[in-house]
């Protein structure tokens, strides 16, 4: 039985991705306690806002430990999307230094502004450099599809095999990363249109994958 | 790269769709709730609704139209939102931090504000502070009946003396995260852009103008993104020409502008 859980956190418009989700045929819910978690078979943190109020808000409501569990240690496939993919960082440094999930070791830092043509925030729809087609572009119509970004900083892992996408906006960066299963991008799939609801239909079809298997 | 985008404008009066010249004269066209489902399956970038609707006029049950089932303007959103998986941006009367939580709240992704940030200019920065500059979008309407530009505010109506280029800066530094400029002359004229205007505003601040106004035929579109622009908006065009979506983008693409296809 496949069901998504969005968690609702309080940061950003859950409401977008889950009219995403409703209209690819997912059944999907919010959920807004972790105890709610092992009601689903599919994780999506969304987010919208600063890093900082996002790790406040993940751990006063008992998300952090819950999370690690369940995905982390459990292996339940999980996709973070925009402030969600960056949350997985070991450290933050919009408006001061934050520690974040720290489940993939890496930093998340502001795109370089210097090149006038690439204005700051990147707001827009950008192609991606697809590296893998085992994870979010699987199923991708296009060599180069393209998606909605809306950011100013961006993850960078230290690692950069867990990458499965770039993107160029001035410097290039990673639009989406995989790492068995857990998905995270960097653009909003709820809003790339046909492209997105690809990529989440792709989500929904993937499996549990602990360290073991 | 990042792509050009060709955007729509959809004007909402009384909960009808409508046409608009001049920034007066208002034929109505039809529900949208028969046709945000269209809208959102159109190869384009983002969805611009304006409510175009003026103070005290917005009343249910008026009857001498022959619409039925006239919608208020929040319900539109909900419904706009379920299939939209594009960016969409709200603009129209909206007057508070509060009034745009509702909306973001209701599935918009980013709020137009125009004559209050005149009025308030607080109010865009803290509007910026609260959804950050991204989803702040600061419309710009532009008349110049009086002999030179001028800014002027309430749907055409009221001059501010303010200088269009001074008012972009000023929305810049405020906290806004786009320009959307308009201008009322050429509202409905279908005579093309002001080139002039879009190049002036849009050379002087760093956040992206979505140049609208004036589009009559598709070939108008490439030359605002020449003067600098970062989207092509256009209203009545989508509704009195075929397959305006697909004509829209490769008239962009036949010009050297890169955009996004499908």
């Amino acid at each position: 039985m496949r069901k998504a859980g969005i968690v609702d956190y309080g940061m950003g418009n859950v409401a977008s991705v889950f009219n995403a989700l409703s209209a690819i045929g997912t059944d999907v819910c919010l959920i807004n306690r972790p105890q709610m978690l092992c009601d689903v078979s599919h994780v999506i943190l969304p987010g919208v806002g600063s890093f900082g109020d996002a790790m406040g808000l993940l751990r006063a409501g008992g998300w952090e430990s819950a999370l690690r569990q369940d995905v982390l240690d459990g292996g339940k496939p999980f996709l973070g999307i925009c402030l969600g993919m960056q949350l997985l960082a070991s450290k933050g440094t919009e408006h001061g230094q934050h520690s974040g999930l720290g489940w993939i070791p890496g930093d998340v830092i502001l795109l370089d502004a210097s090149d006038p043509c690439c204005r700051v925030p990147h707001i827009g729809w950008n192609e991606i450099e697809i590296c893998s087609r085992e994870g979010s572009y699987r199923s991708a119509a296009s060599a180069n599809p393209v998606f909605y970004f809306v950011h100013s900083f961006h993850f960078r892992p230290e690692d950069p095999s867990i990458v499965d996408g770039w993107c160029h906006h001035g410097v290039k960066f990673a639009a989406s990363i995989r790492m068995r299963n857990i998905w995270a991008v960097q653009y909003h799939p709820e809003k790339s249109q046909r492209s997105g609801l690809t990529m989440l239909r792709d989500f929904m079809a993937s499996e549990p994958r602990s360290h073991n298997t | 790269m990042i792509r050009n985008r060709l955007i729509p404008v959809l004007l909402l009066k009384n909960g009808l769709l409508v046409r608009s010249e001049h920034f007066s004269t208002h034929q109505v066209i039809g529900n949208p709730l028969n046709e945000v489902a269209r809208f959102n399956e159109w190869n384009v970038d983002e969805l611009i609704y304006l409510d175009i609707t003026r103070d005290g006029e917005y009343d249910l049950r008026r009857n001498d139209l022959r619409m039925s089932a006239l919608t208020s303007p929040l319900d539109i959103l909900t419904e706009v939102s379920k299939t939209c998986f594009m960016p969409l941006t709200w603009g129209g009367r909206i007057r508070s931090v509060e009034e745009m939580h509702c909306l973001f709240q209701r599935g918009a992704d980013k709020v137009a504000i125009n004559s209050e940030a005149v009025h308030r200019p607080a109010l865009v920065t803290e509007a910026a502070r609260a959804f950050g500059s991204q989803a702040i979008v600061v419309s710009i309407d532009v008349s110049d009946a009086g002999g030179q530009r001028e800014v002027i505010t309430n749907g055409g109506r009221v001059r501010t003396g303010l200088e269009p280029v001074a008012w972009a800066r000023q929305v810049e530094q405020l906290g806004a995260g786009e320009v959307l400029l308009q201008h009322i002359e050429r509202d409905g004229s279908g005579c093309g852009y002001d080139l002039e205007l879009i190049q002036a505003v849009a050379a002087s601040i760093k956040i992206p103008v979505i140049a609208c106004s004036g589009v009559g035929k598709f070939s108008d579109y490439p030359k605002a993104i020449r003067a600098g622009a970062a989207a092509a908006a256009a209203a009545n065009i989508w509704h009195f020409k075929e397959l305006t979506d697909r004509h829209g983008k490769r008239a962009m693409a036949q010009d050297g502008i890169l955009v996004r296809e499908i």
